[in-house]
């Protein structure tokens, strides 16, 4: 089946705006603004039950529709502040795809008759975003984007942002204070986004993720029954998972939602290099608990409600694969080595026990580690969860509580605990920054 | 100053925005790619422009890994050393590059302040491990004979600029 996201995988050059406009460009939105009023736009986007592909998969459309219809300031701000770990999706929408981001923030502009759209982009996509801006050039020469878009009286221009290094800014309300030039911590809410006083200038805002917008051409097209056959539904659509790790072909590949592990990671990834056995799943990067390698797990369709159920979350669909002779508890260091590097600083719960976690991590994998260090890897997780602003203390806490619940045995042999001998090969953890 | 030589690229950086202090990420950027790093001078300058005191600018450039308080080398390496990386051995990658440098193994600058190597976190690059940026461009797929090759070429491009500078 033709892809409906990474169209560059069948027609390469999909970047350019002449192609793009070839094979069905800006049709979306051509429909959305002459054929109906904004109400209507929302109304369909609700139908398709587009999920958000950003992590939380709060219904698109339900977010649009919170916005006040009588302010007279409202944005659309784009997250493409992609930083989680094992995902690399709207990299490669925003590189092979852009007009197709172009047009879905414009669609739901038009639905919310937002003032601006601004697309924050990560520094790092410092290329990126100045290839973006000249595409962004493209459509508002074609009258897509900026003053009274394809005549309809509406206007509305589309800004980048970069951002310059912060994991926390894909956090919606950190995001929306990086543009504003304030430091990236999150806002307490209630107000939220959608809310006068919790958006971008404290205005009503959308924020939706790159691959979400992505999808909305098509929805608006093809129309929201056709999109609900594909996938679930309760999870439709089509959806990027991101496959990397120990497997054979790392990459993107688009799938329904619905699709199983067993596919993606062996039908499309090609399996576990060298032979070896899967051990580990991490479903959604490093954020989410990650996931034993049985058949139970393999067999199941990937959605996010099946994902929930089986203990973790299907988040950006980041799958990191772990083979057999992955140290779990050198894995979990690692991912506590970044959130500690990421925490904003904002609550203490998060900033105090990321950096407390990574020095037991540290002590456990010299060799120094003691039963009651496992005894705080249990407990200093839980002092963090539901008790800090945003969801990066939440996050924290699930690479150390999903690995001591699974693999236990491995901790136990780093503390002493299990009689079988210490791992004799410790793998060395990198360093912090050395001069920042 | 900024102001001077970029009146243009400033001017449309104000434009994008509702407010000036919007415009101090970019200001800062900016800043950087003209002195090469964020010095107090620089940090009085982008905070001037956007109405706001220095200790904001300074908090801002703080906060930020991409910004830098500190001379670094005029080549920037940052080699991602994150999980789904170091599955593909990210961890290994990063000592060879250090010892082929020889920074010591945490990394650093060079002694000719030619290459600074660091750790980084994940650059959404993971299906390309090992992978790197230099300047902030991206580098993937590499091991220690690609990496190898592009300083040998950065170190000929440096020789050169210098040579040009000096007639």
């Amino acid at each position: 089946m033709a892809h409906i996201l990474l169209r560059d995988r069948d027609i390469p050059d999909i970047w350019q705006f002449d192609t793009y406009v070839a094979n069905g460009g800006y049709d979306g939105l051509k429909k959305a603004v002459q054929d109906h009023v904004p109400a209507e736009v929302i109304q369909i986007v609700l139908e398709s039950n587009l999920r958000g592909r950003g992590g939380a998969g709060f219904p698109a459309g339900r977010k649009w529709s919170f916005i006040p219809q009588d302010a007279e300031r409202k944005y659309v701000v784009v997250n493409a502040d992609e930083s989680e770990p094992g995902t690399f999706k709207d990299r490669q929408l925003l590189e092979k795809n852009p007009h197709q981001v172009i047009e879905g923030a414009m669609i739901a502009a038009y639905a919310i008759q937002a003032t601006a759209v601004y697309i924050y982009c990560r520094g790092e996509f410092w290329d990126l975003a100045h290839a973006l801006e000249e595409r962004i050039d493209e459509a508002r020469r074609a009258n897509l984007v900026g003053d009274n878009v394809l005549g309809s009286g509406w206007s509305c221009d589309i800004h980048v942002h970069l951002g310059a290094g912060a994991y926390i800014c894909g956090e919606e309300s950190a995001l929306l204070n990086s543009l504003q030039g304030l430091l990236g911590q999150p806002r307490v809410r209630p107000p939220f986004p959608a809310q006068k006083g919790g958006g971008l200038y404290y205005e009503p805002t959308v924020v939706n993720n790159v691959e979400t917008l992505a999808n909305v051409p098509w929805i608006l097209v093809n129309g929201a029954e056709a999109y609900k056959e594909i996938g679930t539904p309760q999870s439709p659509g089509p959806k990027i998972f991101c496959v990397s790790g120990h497997v054979e072909k790392p990459g993107n590949y688009e799938l329904p939602l619905g699709a199983t592990f067993r596919e993606l990671i062996f039908d499309h990834a090609g399996g576990i290099p060298n032979g070896k056995q899967l051990k580990g799943i991490l479903p959604s990067g490093a954020s989410g608990p990650v996931l034993p390698a049985t058949d139970d797990v393999l067999d199941s369709p990937m959605t996010y409600e099946t994902v929930a159920e089986l203990g973790s979350t299907l988040g950006s669909a980041s799958f990191i694969l772990m083979d057999e002779d992955t140290d779990m508890v050198w894995a979990a260091a690692k991912m506590i080595h970044f959130f500690k590097h990421e925490s904003c600083g904002k609550c203490t719960p998060c900033r105090e026990g990321t950096y407390w976690l990574e020095r037991i991590y540290d002590r456990i994998l010299r060799g120094e580690g003691t039963p009651r260090d496992l005894e705080l890897l249990e407990s200093v997780p839980n002092q963090m969860q539901g008790l800090t602003l945003c969801a990066l203390g939440e996050f924290a806490a699930n690479p150390v509580l999903s690995t001591v619940k699974h693999f236990r045995d491995e901790y136990e042999r780093y503390v002493g605990i299990s009689p079988a001998s210490q791992p004799t090969d410790v793998p060395e953890v990198a360093e912090p920054v050395a001069a920042v | 100053m900024l102001v001077e030589k970029y009146a243009d690229r400033i001017d449309k950086i104000f434009a994008k925005y509702q407010d000036k202090r919007s415009a101090m990420m970019d200001l800062l950027h900016l800043a950087q790619e003209e002195y090469g790093w964020l010095s107090e001078d620089s940090l009085r300058e982008v905070a001037a422009l956007c109405d706001v005191d220095p200790t904001q600018a300074h908090s801002i450039a703080g906060f930020y890994t991409m910004y830098s308080e500190k001379p670094k080398g005029t080549y920037w390496f940052q080699v991602c050393t994150d999980l789904p990386c170091a599955l593909r051995g990210a961890d290994d990658f990063y000592r060879q590059l250090c010892e082929y440098l020889g920074v010591g193994e945490h990394g650093g600058t060079t002694g000719d302040g030619l290459f600074t190597v660091e750790p980084v976190m994940c650059l959404a690059a993971c299906d390309k491990a090992p992978m790197m940026q230099c300047n902030f461009h991206y580098h993937e797929n590499l091991d220690l004979e690609t990496v190898k090759a592009l300083v040998d070429k950065l170190r000929a491009e440096a020789a050169q600029d210098q040579k040009a500078a000096s007639e």
